[in-house]
């Protein structure tokens, strides 16, 4: 498989990455050198594997749902670009 | 230039121990390397000198009062992708610009709770992508070493006149030394380097696809990737969760294993964490290893793979035999198809954790008209060609009506590659000896890895099998190239046996010697 410069746009629209159209030629050669690369998985008969979920097998951790931490507003704003009251600003997103 | 930065770990934790030396010391003799040697080298992005000489002292008053702990006044460099909190960690990245966390690493925080000293923070490869250090926003890191051409003379000889006396001539050797500057390896460029040049006394580094092995080979240092679920994961800034494991890069096999035996852990707060106790790696030195089963996989006998890499490991393979192992080949069918798979997984999982860079919570924010506008703009300007491409790529094969061609499919095939090693150690090997890079380090901006992204990638072609398997892997100097470069070999072990890992790489660093870049920095 291989992508033209239009699907390359759509991906870098979905990855949220504003490309030019330069970006996105030199993107469609790079992304075909890649696809062609990993085109040879293609040749693994895997009738009958199973997807790998988990590189070792474990159980999933669980522990007591109770509070364990908190309070930390000032910590969790204090590396933002931008804030106010403890809270994270955005452009406006509603009309 | 101090000799106290000459000291391995062990040496040093001696003398700490003795109070030949104090912690304070050995951090400024350190500090005073870097200042002088850090503008040759960039292997440094921040370097904390006020916060090293406060952890000195306080490790001093320790050991004065016998409180000192395992790793008590040992100056470490921190890989820039574990937070520590206050302290510059951007993951050598643009788009993390000013962050400073407001936690610490539990890797970090179990190297200082044993009392180590933090030097500042390594380069590396943005997000940890890359196999040279060239996609960091603070530029490359240069490699201690470089080429260097031997030129021999033969002395003719000669008679001295009196009667039948013959004055021998003999080979003279000159080592003249290349200006080239080559790359230290990476993504763990910045570790490696460090340590190579004495400009730490061990470093942590992270591996996801050889990211701790590639570039210790590259410079003549050891360094091994954990059993994945071994070392913490949390608050190491996250590119392919399934795949990403922290260990250390040291001078030696003995450093290695008192580094990881510190930054292990099982950790309440990293759900991949395994609920197994730390054994004391180091006891496992000097073990013998007669009748150890060593396979060697003749699928990594690579295409084009230079003649040196393959006399390296034949060396390799006559050292291991003559310490009493026996030598069985072995075969992993699934070898080739880990680099194209790991294209898949990795990028998939980077383009899912790299989503959280968005210009609201912290770092580059580049506004915009709207709110997505400001997201594009910010992730255009804050990520780098290389993290770009990955976050395409995963976003690509993740994307509706490719998820089973492309992921589906690879993770499948990396079912087949952890089977193909666990038949192997159903059948009796107990490590796997194979070259730990298909070539010794090459030119920083090499127009050939420029051109073609996928050449970049071949430099993990031995190592991220181990990754995609989840297990533990070596990589441990042997020998030098004919440009006097140091090539590496690795050894790959069972889940959590990390032990037989540091015992058979003893056993090849002492047939081999330890190698030492010539001091130009």
């Amino acid at each position: 498989m291989s992508v033209d410069i239009q699907t390359v746009k759509r991906v870098a629209r979905l990855a949220r990455i504003a490309v030019s159209e330069d970006d996105a030629a030199r993107m469609t050669g790079e992304l075909n050198t890649i696809l062609g690369f990993v085109e040879q998985l293609n040749e693994v008969d895997v009738t009958g594997v199973e997807p790998m979920t988990s590189v070792t097998p474990m159980a999933m951790k669980k522990r007591e749902d109770v509070v364990t931490d908190g309070n930390k507003a000032v910590d969790i704003v204090a590396n933002a670009p931008a804030t106010e009251e403890n809270f994270f600003l955005v452009p406006k997103v509603v009309e | 230039m101090s000799d106290l930065t000459r000291l391995t770990i062990a040496e040093a934790r001696a003398k700490l121990r003795a109070k030949e030396i104090s912690a304070t010391e050995i951090t400024d003799a350190y500090l005073a390397a870097i200042d002088q040697a850090n503008p040759l080298l960039n292997a440094y992005v921040a370097v904390t000198h006020d916060k090293a000489r406060n952890m000195a002292k306080a490790s001093d008053a320790r050991i004065a009062k016998g409180e000192g702990k395992a790793l008590e006044g040992i100056p470490l460099g921190i890989k820039d992708l574990f937070a520590t909190e206050g302290v510059h960690t951007q993951a050598c990245s643009h788009v993390l610009d000013g962050f400073r966390p407001r936690y610490e690493s539990t890797v970090t925080s179990n190297l200082w709770a044993d009392g180590a000293v933090m030097l500042g923070k390594l380069n590396m490869d943005e997000f940890a992508m890359g196999s040279s250090n060239e996609t960091s926003y603070y530029g490359p890191v240069i490699n201690p070493w470089r080429r260097s051409r031997v030129q021999t003379t033969v002395k003719p000889t000669f008679h001295d006149g009196s009667a039948g006396f013959i004055k021998p001539g003999g080979v003279e050797e000159n080592r003249s030394y290349d200006n080239m500057q080559l790359v230290p390896g990476g993504s763990s460029g910045g570790s490696a380097a460090a340590v190579s040049a004495f400009l730490c006394a061990g470093a942590t580094a992270t591996d996801t696809g050889g990211s701790i092995r590639q570039p210790a080979a590259f410079t003549g240092t050891v360094g091994i990737k954990p059993t994945y679920g071994r070392v913490s994961r949390w608050g190491v800034v996250a590119f392919a969760s399934s795949l990403d494991q922290a260990g250390p890069i040291a001078r030696d096999v003995r450093d290695a294993a008192i580094l990881l035996k510190s930054m292990a852990s099982v950790d309440p707060k990293d759900t991949t964490s395994v609920d197994r106790p730390v054994p004391d790696y180091e006891a496992a030195l000097g073990r013998p290893i007669k009748g150890m089963k060593v396979g060697i996989p003749k699928e990594y006998r690579v295409d084009g793979m230079p003649q040196e890499i393959e006399a390296l490991w034949q060396q390799g393979i006559a050292w291991l035999k003559e310490a009493g192992a026996e030598i069985v080949d072995i075969s992993l069918p699934h070898t080739k198809y880990a680099l194209p798979a790991y294209y898949i997984v990795a990028p998939a999982e980077a383009s899912s954790n790299l989503a959280r860079y968005d210009g609201v919570r912290y770092g580059l924010r580049v506004p915009g008209k709207d709110i997505v506008d400001m997201y594009e703009k910010t992730r255009a300007a804050g990520f780098g060609q290389e993290v770009k491409r990955r976050i395409m790529i995963g976003t690509y094969v993740l994307s509706a009506g490719y998820y089973d061609a492309y992921y589906l499919q690879a993770q499948k095939v990396r079912t087949l590659i952890k089977k193909d090693f666990e038949d192997v150690f159903a059948a009796g090997v107990d490590v796997i000896l194979t070259p730990a890079t298909p070539s010794a380090a090459f030119g920083v901006a090499d127009q050939d890895m420029a051109a073609d992204p996928v050449k970049m990638y071949l430099n993990d072609v031995f190592t991220v099998t181990v990754n995609m398997a989840g297990l533990p892997g070596i990589s441990v100097p042997a020998g030098l190239d004919s440009h006097g470069l140091p090539l590496g070999l690795q050894l790959i072990g069972r889940p959590f046996d990390e032990e037989t890992l540091f015992q058979t790489a003893h056993v090849i660093e002492k047939a081999a010697g330890r190698f030492e870049a010539n001091q130009w920095w």
